[in-house]
C-alpha cells in the first residue's frame, strides 16, 4: 500500500490569518462600492464606449475564468492520469478552481447593465447563444467541482473519484472552449472570426491556471512552514514551461492564420505594429512577459533551482495573461470593423464619429477595483477554506513524494 | 350570433389558441413574451384588421433600398429626424463626462457615412443603421431572447429581459446598437429607454403598428428632395422599395456573413 496524505488546516497564526482575511475583505468592500458606483450612475463613469462595450471588468473576469478551469488540471493529473505525486496536491486545485470561477462570475455579472436582472438570465434562455450555455457550463463546473471534492475528501465517495475527476476534466474542456467560442464565433470581428481561439483558450486556462496555483501553493505553505521538495516543484515547473511555451505556439498558429488571409491584414498590422497600446501589450506583455520570460526563467539552468525565481515565472505567466486578455478582449474591439473593403472611411456619422478611425479606450478606476475585487474574492474563499478543511497535504518534501510513487 | 360574424371570428378564435399555445410552449424563452403580447394585443371584439387588432406576421417583410448616388454630402435629414421620433435628441450628457466619450457613449440609430474608394478617389455618403438581417448575429447571441427578430422581418431589443451583457453589440457586423449609458431623464413614449439596456433601430416600429408605412429617415429624406431612402414591403413585388430595387444592382455590407439583410444599397 502506498503512504497515506495526511492533509491538515492552515494553521498560520491567527493575526497573520484575520490580517490577511481584513485585508482581502477591504479590497472587496472597495469592489463592491466600484461596481455599486458604476450601477448607480451607468457605464458612462467607465471608458466603456458604444464602440468598446466590454472593459477591463471583461478582462479580469475572462481570466479568472479561464484560469479556473486550468486551476483544476492539477487535480486531473492526478486522479484522471493516474500520476500519484500530484494526488496531494488535488484538493487544493480543486477549491482553487471554484473560487477563481466564483471571482470570475461576479465580476462578469457586476459589469452587466442590468446586473438586478440576474434572475432574468437564470430563468429565460436562448440556447442558440454561446453565453446561454455558459450559464449552465459555469454553474456546472461548480456544482461537479464540489462533487469531485467530497469524492477526494470522503472515504465513502472515494471510489468515485475517478470517473468524478474524469467527468470534471471533459467539462472543464467544454467550459474553457465555450468562453473560447464566446469570441471565436463573432463573424463580424476581423480579430474573433477563427476557431482557433476555441483551443488557444484551452492551452491558455492550462498555463495561467498552473501558475495561479503554483503561486497559492507556494505561499500557502511558506507561511505555514510546511515543506515543498524540488521533486514535486521541478514537476509543476517543467509542466508549466510546457504549457507556457504551448501558448505561444497557438499565438503563432493564430497569427499566421491571419497574415495569411488577405482579409485580416489591417488588423494584423494593426496588432502587431502599429496598434499603441496594444502592440506594446502584445509583444511587451503577452509575447515577452507571459511567455518568453517565464520560459527563460523555467529552463534556466541556476534560476530555474530557485523557489523565489519559480514563483517571478508564475507571476510573469499571470501579468503576461492579463496582457494577452486585453488584447484579445479590448484590441480587438478598438479595431474599427471592416464594413467596406476597398474604402477609406472619410466619417461614421456625427455622434461617435470613430468608425474609421481605432476607438479610444481608457481603463477607469472603478473597472480596475471591480476586477482586483474578484480576484479578492477568489483569494478569500481559498484562504478561509484551507483555514477550516482540510484541503492541504502536511508535507510536499521529496520523501513524501518518494513514498506515493511507490508501487501499490 | 349571425353566421356571417361566427366565420369572421373563428380566425380570432385560432389566432388566439395558437398564441396561448404559444406561450406555454416558449413559456421559458422570449417567444413566450412576443407570444403573451400577441395575445393581449389581438381582442375578440376587434376582429377587422385595424391597426394594433392583430399580431404581426410574416406577410411582410419591411427593409430599405438605399440609393448612395442620391444621398447627399452634408445632408443629415434622416439622422435628425431618427433623433426627432425616437427621442434620442432628448439624450443629455451626464455632468462630468467627456465630450468626447459621451459623442460615442450617446445612442446612435442611424449614422451617416462617408466612403472614399481606396481606387479610384471616388466618394460615396449612405446612411447606415441596423441592417434587419433575415439571419441576424445580434439575436443568435442573445442570451436571453431579449435581442428578437419580430414575423415582419424586424430585429429589436424587448427591454424587459434585456440584461445589458452587450454580446449583441460585440456580434453585430454593423455597429448597429448603442447601449445606454446614462440614468435617462426623458424620453419618449413610443421609444422607451432605459439605463443599462442595448437597443437600435426598430424601423420605426411603432409607425407600422399604427398603420403607417414609411420611417422618419425615409421620410425627412423625402421632404429634403433626395428620395435616397426608400423604405417598404420586400415581400411585395409592387412596393415602392421593390420597385426601386428592380431598377437597378443593389448589394448588402458584408454580403459574405450571408446575413440576407433587409437594407440594401445601390452604388457601394
Amino acid at each position: 500500500m502506498s503512504k497515506r496524505i495526511v492533509y491538515r488546516e492552515w494553521l498560520i497564526q491567527p493575526e497573520r490569518y484575520w490580517g490577511l482575511l481584513a485585508m482581502l475583505a477591504a479590497v472587496i468592500a472597495i469592489g463592491g462600492a466600484a461596481a455599486l458606483y458604476m450601477e448607480h450612475e451607468g457605464h458612462w463613469v467607465t471608458g466603456m464606449t458604444n464602440s468598446v462595450v466590454w472593459g477591463l471588468p471583461h478582462v479580469f473576469a475572462v481570466f479568472l475564468i479561464v484560469a479556473a478551469s486550468g486551476a483544476l488540471n492539477v487535480a486531473s493529473i492526478g486522479t484522471v492520469f493516474n500520476q500519484p505525486a500530484y494526488k496531494p496536491l488535488a484538493r487544493l486545485s480543486g477549491l482553487l478552481a471554484a473560487a477563481l470561477l466564483v471571482g470570475g462570475l461576479l465580476v462578469l455579472v457586476l459589469d452587466l447593465g442590468r446586473p438586478d436582472r440576474l434572475l432574468v438570465a437564470m430563468t429565460t434562455y436562448n440556447f442558440s447563444s454561446i453565453f446561454a450555455w455558459n450559464i449552465f457550463l459555469y454553474t456546472g463546473f461548480l456544482a461537479i467541482t464540489i462533487g469531485y471534492l467530497w469524492t477526494m475528501a470522503e472515504r465513502k465517495g472515494n471510489h468515485l473519484q475517478r470517473p468524478v475527476g474524469t467527468f470534471a476534466f471533459l467539462w472543464r474542456l467544454a467550459l474553457t472552449t465555450g468562453t473560447g467560442s464566446i469570441f471565436g464565433f463573432l463573424v463580424g470581428r476581423s480579430a474573433y472570426d477563427t476557431a482557433v481561439l476555441a483551443p488557444m483558450f484551452v492551452v491558455m486556462s492550462f498555463a495561467y491556471g498552473l501558475a495561479a496555483y503554483m503561486l497559492v501553493l507556494m505561499t500557502s505553505f511558506e507561511w505555514d512552514g510546511r515543506p515543498i521538495g524540488g521533486k514535486i516543484l521541478k514537476r509543476l515547473k517543467n509542466l508549466l514551461g510546457l504549457f507556457v511555451g504551448a501558448v505561444l505556439y497557438f499565438t503563432l498558429i493564430y497569427h499566421l492564420t491571419n497574415l495569411y488571409g488577405a482579409k485580416n491584414t489591417d488588423f494584423e498590422s494593426f496588432l502587431l505594429i502599429e496598434g499603441g497600446i496594444y502592440t506594446l501589450m502584445f509583444w511587451g506583455g503577452w509575447v515577452l512577459v507571459g511567455g518568453l520570460l517565464p520560459l527563460g526563467i523555467i529552463y534556466h539552468p541556476r534560476l530555474s533551482q530557485d523557489r523565489n525565481w519559480i514563483a517571478a515565472a508564475c507571476a510573469l505567466v499571470i501579468v503576461g495573461g492579463l496582457a494577452a486578455m486585453y488584447v484579445i478582449i479590448i484590441g480587438s474591439q478598438a479595431f474599427p470593423l471592416e464594413m467596406f473593403p476597398g474604402k477609406t472611411v472619410l466619417s461614421f456619422g456625427a455622434p461617435g464619429d470613430v468608425g474609421g478611425a481605432v476607438a479610444p479606450y481608457t481603463p477607469s478606476l472603478p473597472e480596475l477595483l471591480l476586477g482586483i475585487g474578484g480576484v479578492a474574492v477568489a483569494m478569500l474563499i481559498v484562504s478561509v477554506g484551507i483555514r477550516v478543511l482540510q484541503f492541504m497535504p502536511e508535507s510536499l518534501s521529496d520523501k513524501e513524494i518518494d513514498g506515493l510513487a511507490e508501487p501499490v | 350570433m349571425s353566421r356571417e360574424v361566427d366565420r369572421e371570428l373563428n380566425p380570432q378564435r385560432r389566432r388566439f389558441l395558437g398564441a396561448a399555445a404559444g406561450a406555454v410552449a416558449g413559456g421559458a424563452g422570449g417567444v413566450g413574451a412576443a407570444a403573451i403580447g400577441a395575445l393581449t394585443a389581438a381582442s375578440p371584439e376587434r376582429a377587422d384588421a385595424a391597426p394594433r387588432t392583430e399580431p404581426v406576421s410574416d406577410r411582410h417583410r419591411w427593409g430599405m433600398f438605399v440609393d448612395t448616388a442620391k444621398c447627399a454630402d452634408g445632408c443629415t435629414a434622416c439622422v435628425d429626424a431618427c433623433d426627432q421620433e425616437n427621442g434620442l435628441n432628448l439624450q443629455a450628457k451626464p455632468l462630468g463626462d467627456d465630450k468626447a466619450k459621451w459623442q460615442n457613449q450617446r445612442a446612435v440609430w442611424i449614422r451617416k457615412v462617408k466612403l472614399q474608394d481606396k481606387t479610384s478617389g471616388h466618394v460615396t455618403n449612405l446612411p447606415l443603421m441596423c441592417q434587419h438581417c433575415e439571419h441576424p448575429p445580434c439575436v443568435d447571441v442573445c442570451p436571453t431572447g431579449a435581442s428578437f427578430k419580430r414575423a415582419d422581418g424586424i430585429v429589436m431589443v424587448d427591454r424587459h429581459t434585456c440584461i445589458g451583457c452587450r454580446y449583441c453589440m460585440m456580434a453585430c457586423p454593423y455597429k448597429a446598437r448603442s447601449f445606454i449609458h446614462e440614468e435617462v431623464d426623458q424620453k419618449l413614449t413610443r421609444a422607451p429607454r432605459g439605463m443599462g439596456c442595448v437597443e437600435s433601430c426598430n424601423l420605426c416600429a411603432h409607425r407600422l403598428d399604427n398603420g403607417q408605412t414609411s420611417t422618419a429617415c425615409a421620410d425627412a429624406c423625402a421632404a429634403e428632395g433626395h428620395h435616397a431612402i426608400v423604405f417598404g414591403d420586400l415581400k411585395d413585388p409592387n412596393s415602392p422599395v421593390r420597385q426601386a430595387m428592380a431598377k437597378q444592382p443593389s448589394r448588402q455590407i458584408r454580403e459574405d456573413l450571408e446575413l440576407n439583410t433587409g437594407v440594401r444599397y445601390a452604388g457601394v
